[in-house]
């Protein structure tokens, strides 16, 4: 089980997390891409925070919404629609709802991650946040068949997305800015597959620290 | 870095202030969100040209903002696409009741953002289209990168579909003609030097004295090919060549479908440029470079384009879309034919571009 307190401290740990990499995030993107992805993402996650508390007591579809549009507007780049898009469709996926089982969380996350494949069309092994997120996906869905509990589940599919962030090291990017380098992007993690399991890694270690 | 700036973070925002009070006759500034649109928009009936993009590259495309070209504007941060909800208060604020025509260069995150904002406004209600530049020839293939960067046949296609516009060409043969322009028109650059970003402080890149860069974006980025220096004789054939040689191009683009609200692909593919055909030809300054070597350039243009039986009709020379301070050039051939003429032909009254009023 989640509450919708627990979602909104993940944003607020989130934040904190992205300041902190602010700077890991901006270099990664400095050698396949333009040097803004942390910088990009820490202001959009600090209006976040200023939204947040007019939103909190409302219910998780509309925070995450919420979350969703702020970004939209205030991160720009490639990063802003896709995670801004993220945020939309899970929270379309999870209206009105005050908790979430582990059916929902699956929904959430994948929901979200429809709405980054409609907008960026990835495919696998094109060097994006999709190589961390499809694998994620993947392995929440097996251990909830599984039936695995909320943290056990959300564990595998943290280690998924740490081994699809790691894999997108070798391959040769094939969408964004990073495309026009050929083979120079390759040896490279990619910048937007790192914050993504970020993302997911800061969601289960708000909730194991309940 | 010597730079005539006040803060890093006003280099926007004092820019746009500067064009308000420069030009209250032609054009109007909306601060958050950011946009520069047309002093009397909405024009009722008219279907509404908005572009937009990174800072760094004026006069595009607050510059072209006025009677016979764009009636928005939208503009990043430098060398940052602006937000969808920019793009998005723009379409309320000049739409004329006859839709919204978004001309949009093909970088990841302006493409990203302003299929965004094309949905936002589709849901208000507001019937909108989104067309593709994407004329670098420096970039060769599609399937494996993000495709074509969109230089110099923006600005272009912004006067020609600008003029149609005020035509009142309606929203679909408005983007029709975009479409073809696009298609029409190819380009490439070089680089003598560096542009400096001021958030950044320092040269993009580093370029040795003797060295010039052939195939850059606008941003900084890297070009297809580091070279001695050469002739500007010498220059002017490679780039000549990097268009007229040029095979087919062939790319999926995405447009929005007004009837069923969804986005659907179309694969496109244009023709290389032939003997017979009659140009327009563009030679633009990325900034440092004074016009006086552009027309050292053209001249030598002229004589490839007469040799590999090319007219050109129309010319246009100086800084239109630029690079901050790079100095370097590009060169820009647009096949023709009578409805692109008459646009080109047709008044236009912008800060950045003016003729015909």
């Amino acid at each position: 089980m989640v509450t919708r307190d627990q979602i909104v401290q993940w944003l607020n740990n989130l934040a904190e997390v992205l300041a902190e990499n602010k700077e890991y995030l901006t270099d990664l993107d400095s050698a396949i891409g333009d040097a803004d992805h942390g910088i990009n993402m820490n202001r959009g996650f600090k209006k976040v925070i200023e939204k947040l508390p007019s939103v909190a007591d409302t219910d998780i579809g509309n925070i995450l919404k919420t979350t969703g549009m702020t970004l939209i507007s205030s991160v720009g780049g490639a990063s802003g629609p896709l995670y801004g898009t993220f945020f939309m469709r899970s929270g379309m996926a999870l209206q009105a709802k005050q908790e979430l089982d582990d059916g929902d969380l699956y929904q959430m996350l994948e929901s979200g991650v429809e709405g980054i494949v409609q907008r960026g069309r990835p495919v696998l092994g094109d060097k994006t946040m999709f190589d961390a997120w499809s694998p994620a996906l993947e392995a929440l869905k097996a251990a909830t068949a599984n039936g695995d509990n909320t943290i056990t589940a959300l564990e595998k599919s943290v280690m998924a997305a740490e081994q699809g962030m790691k894999d997108t090291i070798p391959m040769q990017a094939r969408k964004g800015r990073a495309s026009y380098l050929g083979e120079r992007s390759i040896g490279h993690q990619d910048p937007g597959a790192t914050s993504s399991y970020l993302m997911l890694k800061t969601l289960l270690e708000t909730l194991q620290a309940e | 870095m010597k730079k005539l700036i006040n803060a890093i973070d006003d280099v926007v925002k004092e820019q746009l202030e500067g064009m308000a009070v420069a030009h209250p006759d032609l054009i109007k500034v909306h601060f958050e969100p950011n946009f520069v649109y047309r002093a009397d928009a909405p024009v009722s009936g008219k279907v509404a040209v908005i572009s937009g993009g990174g800072s760094g590259h004026e006069p595009m495309h607050g510059g072209f903002v006025g009677m016979g070209m764009l009636d928005a504007a939208c503009p990043g941060e430098v060398f940052t696409s602006p937000t969808p909800d920019q793009m998005y208060e723009a379409a309320k604020m000049v739409d004329g009741g006859a839709g919204v025509l978004y001309l949009v260069k093909n970088y990841t995150g302006d493409v990203l953002n302003f299929e965004t904002a094309a949905e936002l406004a589709f849901a208000e209600g507001v019937k909108v289209q989104s067309i593709l530049i994407d004329d670098d020839t420096a970039v060769k293939d599609s399937l494996y990168t993000a495709g074509r960067r969109g230089v110099g046949t923006t600005v272009l296609v912004e006067k020609i579909v600008g003029g149609a516009a005020e035509a009142k060409y309606p929203l679909d043969k408005l983007s029709d003609l975009a479409r073809k322009a696009n298609m029409y028109g190819r380009s490439i650059g070089i680089a003598l030097t560096s542009c400096t970003v001021p958030a950044a402080g320092k040269p993009t890149f580093d370029l040795g004295p003797n060295e010039f860069e052939f195939g850059i974006g606008i941003h900084g980025e890297p070009g297809r090919e580091r070279f001695d220096m050469k002739t500007a004789d010498e220059i002017t054939e490679m780039m000549a060549a990097a268009i007229i040689d040029d095979g087919p191009y062939t790319r999926t683009v995405r447009e929005w479908d007004n009837d069923s609200g969804e986005w659907v692909e179309k694969k496109l593919t244009d023709d290389p440029l032939k003997s017979g055909d009659e140009v327009i030809a563009f030679v633009n300054s990325m900034g440092g470079t004074p016009v006086s070597e552009l027309y050292a350039i053209y001249r030598k243009l002229a004589e490839i384009c007469k040799g590999k039986g090319l007219k050109i009709v129309r010319n246009l020379i100086g800084p239109y879309i630029t690079s901050l301070d790079m100095a370097g050039c590009s060169i820009t051939l647009m096949k023709t034919d009578a409805e692109i003429l008459k646009f080109w032909d047709a008044p236009v009254k912008t800060p950045g571009l003016r003729w015909g009023v």
